[in-house]
């Protein structure tokens, strides 16, 4: 017999605890599989964000450190300048990342880090039930702006990847979904080659992923997919926003 | 062995790159600075990782990262400074990290002043942070001590797994006198088993978390962490006395103004009056139980608690003494110190009140 | 023995290396001694000074209210502290630019032009090594080679013509108390 697909040894087997529809666990896979194709699942580590993937550490194999909400740039700091040969990833929310650790993150880039952020963008805080986050859509509707997110009470969303790509020390950011099989595979190379990146030494490296959260949005996962690609891959280019040759 | 003369804030970084600090992550903030400067020039030199970091914040965090992954970490600030960091401190007592943070603290509250203070006893010794936890307070008095209690600090924080915190006031830190490199004697640590430093051929993945999700589960963490706290509230518990045999009036008082009490004392024995000193050496775990037995001696008529703040360890020594005797206070905040002739006045007048 | 000294001047005058020198020469010297400055927006051009105490036993409190002696560099600081100064105590004052005389009959006066001999010696910096010189003659606290080694280990490479010039300082400040 043989195998034409199994589980990633980068996963723990663990049944995950995200709703239907969220793109968390595909997320999770991919970064598996990628450090199991590079053969760093001994040596990287993660460090998990506050939001739904808190428990990421009990998901994926390797070793994982749980930061405080936003601090995983500083924390990732602190074990990437001690351990500079290893693989280090922050897997971070919107909330987490854009919103309380806007200053970790611009200044992770700033210094070029030399560690990966997976940026999980879903336009929403999730864990805590459907908040306005920094990355809301305009028009978008929250627990805490029942009315849609507002150009002049909210300012307009942000776009994190193009923000961190004006600094220098800033290597790779790409943006990509999960929403298809084709918009996966490019995913998994995006974030593949951000590991490579991290590993050749170049700077710092960034991978954001415009994710569904049916639930907090109140759609069907399907539906979720598809207003994901009409609005925010429509106000969140996909694509390389930038590449620094190594 | 030769005496050098060191100013206090760079002695303290010295004294933990030879403790074998690997990285220190800082901010900088008066009167704290010379700490950060010096572990930029010489910690890389000793083949260890320095970051002047975006904020207190981030400061601390890194603290956390690098603690996780098995390394002997540093930070130093200043009372506001050290406000922001006590959120990586609470989740380092969560997460049962060690760590060494040094506090030069300031008048306060808000911006204060630059000046020496120790108006964050209570920030310190209570935990400072969210939850249940404590930090172990180590508190100089000179340089002498600070730098050796310093190197002792990293030893702690490995052996019971908690951020231990070197509490100066800013005078310590500012001011110059000679000390002796001497070696510390070194305890027996156990392995970092525990630590997110890569697998490396482990079974499983360790994860390093203050998250306890599960309310009994968290419950019993809490548990086990006082366990943790009495244990060391057995073990570690330091002071100085001098003259406390047959005093009358006892002074209280840790760093700086313990300093400045032990030269009133001196004064105040040349005058025949009666007076000792009780000196924390930590103020958490308080010498609780050894203040109780001097303040319980028939000699004693009096307790004279003497700090830079508008009072706040003299709530630790009416716990302690469940107030059998009278308790003064003399209390210089805002940046200012209590003088010899200060300390001497109030402790001729707490003895007449109480005679 | 025991020495409080305060020292006190602009900011820019050396003040904080007076006490420093005093201090290091002290510990070479094997007593014991401290050094508190007083830190803070004066170091950046206003009123700066220090607090030193030099003693044959350990140094208690490093800080007093009143000093034995007071080294006085400007105006302001010999205002601030004269009142306080033990009595039979001593007051030196750079008298190249306090012309006020000290006020009290109970202390000891030493005026030294410290910038203008300094000025004489063609670099003003070596003012507060000047100051230093007339220190150590009154007082008999340090000997004079201790200071001539710490220059020496101070002044090293291209800086080593820098030791004879402080020494001439010295020298230069000791003489003011010949007059």
């Amino acid at each position: 017999m043989t195998t034409v697909y199994r589980k990633s040894a980068g996963l723990q087997d663990r049944e995950l605890h995200y709703c239907p529809g969220c793109s968390h666990g595909i997320v999770h896979k991919l970064v598996a599989e990628c450090m199991e194709e590079l053969g760093v699942i001994d040596t990287a580590v993660l460090v998990c964000p506050v939001g739904c993937s808190v428990f990421a550490g009990h998901y994926l194999a390797c070793d994982a450190v749980e930061a405080a909400h936003g601090r995983a740039p500083a924390v990732a700091t602190g074990i990437k300048r001690t351990h500079p040969d290893q693989l280090v990833v922050t897997y971070q929310g919107d909330g987490d990342l854009a919103s309380i650790g806007a200053a970790e993150i611009v200044h992770a880039a700033m210094r070029g880090e030399k560690f990966t952020t997976i940026f999980i963008n879903n336009a929403i805080f999730g864990m805590t039930g459907g908040q306005m986050a920094p990355t809301t859509l305009l028009g978008q509707r929250a627990t805490t702006a029942p009315h849609g997110r507002q150009k002049e009470i909210h300012g307009s969303p942000i776009r994190v990847s193009e923000m961190l790509a004006t600094l220098d020390g800033l290597a790779y950011a790409e943006r990509v979904c999960v929403t298809d099989i084709p918009h996966l595979n490019k995913a998994k190379k995006a974030i593949k080659k951000a590991f490579e990146l991290q590993l050749s030494g170049v700077g710092f490296t960034f991978v954001e992923v415009l994710c569904a959260c049916p639930t907090n949005w109140g759609m069907a996962p399907l539906e979720a997919n598809k207003w994901l690609m009409e609005n925010m891959a429509a106000y969140y280019p996909l694509g390389v926003i930038k590449e620094v040759q190594a | 062995m030769e005496k050098e003369l060191w100013k206090g804030n760079e002695a303290i970084a010295e004294a933990a790159i030879r403790a074998g600090v690997n990285c220190f992550f800082g901010y900088p903030i008066t009167p704290q600075n010379e700490i950060p400067e010096y572990m930029s020039a010489h910690l890389p030199e000793a083949g260890g990782v320095f970051v002047q970091s975006e904020s207190e914040l981030a400061a601390i965090n890194m603290v956390y990262g690098a603690a996780s992954s098995g390394m002997r970490a540093m930070t130093s600030s200043s009372s506001p400074g050290v406000s922001l960091k006590q959120e990586g401190i609470s989740y380092m007592a969560g997460a049962e990290l060690p760590g060494v943070i040094v506090n030069m603290m300031r008048g306060g509250p808000g911006l204060g002043t630059i000046q020496p203070s120790q108006c964050d006893y209570f920030q310190a010794t209570r935990g400072g942070g969210n939850g249940d936890y404590r930090t172990m307070v180590l508190a100089p008095c000179n340089i002498q001590e600070a730098v050796d209690m310093t190197q002792e600090a990293f030893d702690l924080a490995d052996l019971y797994r908690m951020p231990v915190v070197v509490l100066g006031d800013g005078m310590i830190g500012q001011m110059m006198e000679p000390i002796v490199w001497h070696d510390i004697p070194k305890r027996e640590l156990p392995a970092k088993d525990w630590a997110a430093n890569g697998r490396r051929g482990r079974d499983h993945n360790n994860f390093v978390t203050s998250l306890r999700m599960d309310a009994p589960d968290c419950e019993e963490h809490n548990r086990a962490l006082q366990r943790k706290y009495d244990l060391i509230s057995q073990t570690e518990v330091r002071w100085e006395e001098t003259d406390t045999a047959d005093c009358e009036i006892l002074i209280a008082a840790y760093g700086t103004p313990a300093r400045i009490a032990s030269s009133a004392v001196e004064e105040l024995r040349a005058k025949g009056v009666k007076a000792g000193l009780f000196r924390p050496k930590t103020v958490w775990p308080f010498p609780s139980k050894r203040l109780a037995e001097i303040a319980g001696q028939d000699s004693v008529k009096a307790i004279l608690v003497v700090e830079m703040s508008m009072g706040q360890m003299v709530e630790d020594v009416q716990l302690a003494t469940k107030c059998v005797k009278p308790i003064g206070f003399h209390g210089r905040p805002g940046g200012m110190f209590p003088s010899v002739e200060g300390i001497m006045e109030e402790a001729e007048k707490l003895l007449k009140e109480v005679q | 023995m025991k020495k409080q000294i305060i020292i006190s001047g602009f900011g820019g005058q050396g003040v904080m290396s007076i006490g420093k020198s005093l201090v290091e020469a002290a510990v070479d010297e094997g007593m014991h001694a401290t050094w508190v400055p007083s830190y803070g927006p004066e170091m950046r051009g206003g009123t700066a000074n220090c607090s030193v105490v030099l003693s044959d036993e350990p140094v208690g409190s490093p800080v007093f209210t009143y000093p034995t002696e007071l080294i006085a560099m400007n105006l302001p600081s010999l205002t601030k502290f004269e009142p306080n100064v033990v009595a039979g105590g001593t007051i030196f004052v750079n008298s190249s630019i306090i012309s006020q005389k000290v006020e009290r009959t109970d202390v000891r006066a030493v005026y030294v032009p410290c910038d203008a001999i300094a000025d004489q010696l063609g670099n003003k910096k070596v003012s507060n090594m000047v100051m230093l010189g007339a220190y150590i003659a009154a007082t008999g606290a340090l000997k004079e080679e201790t200071i001539r080694h710490m220059l020496v280990e101070m002044f090293t490479g291209p800086k080593a013509k820098l030791v004879e010039l402080n020494m001439k300082a010295l020298e230069e400040g000791a003489k003011c108390l010949e007059g």
